[in-house]
């Protein structure tokens, strides 16, 4: 299909009040695109480090805890768990449940605020309780 | 792909939409994103139960069936739900047929590729052929 040129354009990003249920839907596809291609990567990387070594392993931990490699998993852990609760609500949503203006707009803005809970949450026992 | 008069409601919309096609690929996505709530949350808390994470604990622990099986169950679907995600975001903004075509072929062979050496590594660590 080429590209329709004598269809009507949806009216853009510009031209909307920006809310909750608006980010979080661009969060969804930037968060996901940013795991898929980051986080996946760091997963190949580190499974082949384990596989390859103790000097492959330890120049990953070298890479991974340097303060910029701190910057990307949290900031991956983030994606993550932005990903997540925001999927669990477009999964709600699938079912045809979750469209009133409140409620849709509620769960956005809980999506937010569960995802910035479950990193530091993830890095306080990660960082805090095991080592 | 039928355009215009169709006896059916179904006809009319079949082959319509930014990816030709669009059901079976969406059940599929929701599909590994149910599976990845699982095990993404296997991953994590086996990550924070682990005495420590240095290499000799990682490799025991994938070692293990318990380990090594949800891991390669997690790299399947994180590569299969990975690659179905951004298909769609490149279905919605690279709109010339043959560009569009092209960036699916490079993006399934990277994900191909990194699943498969993923697989490998884990394979490699799980039935011993790596020092501990």
């Amino acid at each position: 299909m080429t590209a329709p040129t004598s269809r009507p354009l949806s009216p853009h990003l510009t031209i909307w009040k920006w809310g909750p249920h608006m980010l979080v839907s661009i969060l969804h596809r930037t968060t996901g695109s940013a795991l898929t291609f980051a986080g996946l990567a760091l997963l190949t990387w580190w499974l082949l480090a384990i596989a390859s070594g103790a000097p492959a392993y330890e120049q990953f931990v070298a890479i991974a805890t340097h303060p910029l490699g701190f910057v990307v998993m949290i900031g991956l852990t983030w994606a993550f768990w932005q990903h997540f609760f925001s999927g669990l609500r477009h999964l709600f949503m699938d079912m045809g449940a979750g469209y009133e203006l409140k409620t849709n707009k509620l769960f956005a803005v809980l999506t937010i605020a569960a995802s910035l809970f479950a990193t530091a949450a993830t890095w306080f026992i990660l960082v805090g309780v095991n080592r | 792909m039928s355009m215009g008069k169709s006896a059916t409601p179904l006809g009319k919309v079949r082959g319509l939409g930014p990816a030709g096609h669009g059901g079976g690929h969406w059940i599929e996505e929701r599909f590994t994103s149910v599976v990845l709530v699982l095990l993404s949350l296997w991953l994590l808390f086996s990550l924070m139960m682990l005495p420590a994470l240095d290499r000799a604990t990682l490799v025991e622990w994938l070692r293990a069936p318990a380990g090594a099986v949800p891991m390669a169950l997690f790299v399947i679907a994180a590569f299969k739900h990975g690659l179905d995600g951004v298909k769609v975001v490149v279905d919605d903004y690279v709109h010339a047929e043959g560009n569009r075509i092209a960036t699916h072929f490079v993006l399934s062979m990277a994900a191909i590729g990194g699943a498969a050496l993923s697989l490998f590594a884990l394979a490699k660590i799980a039935f011993g052929a790596v020092a501990q």
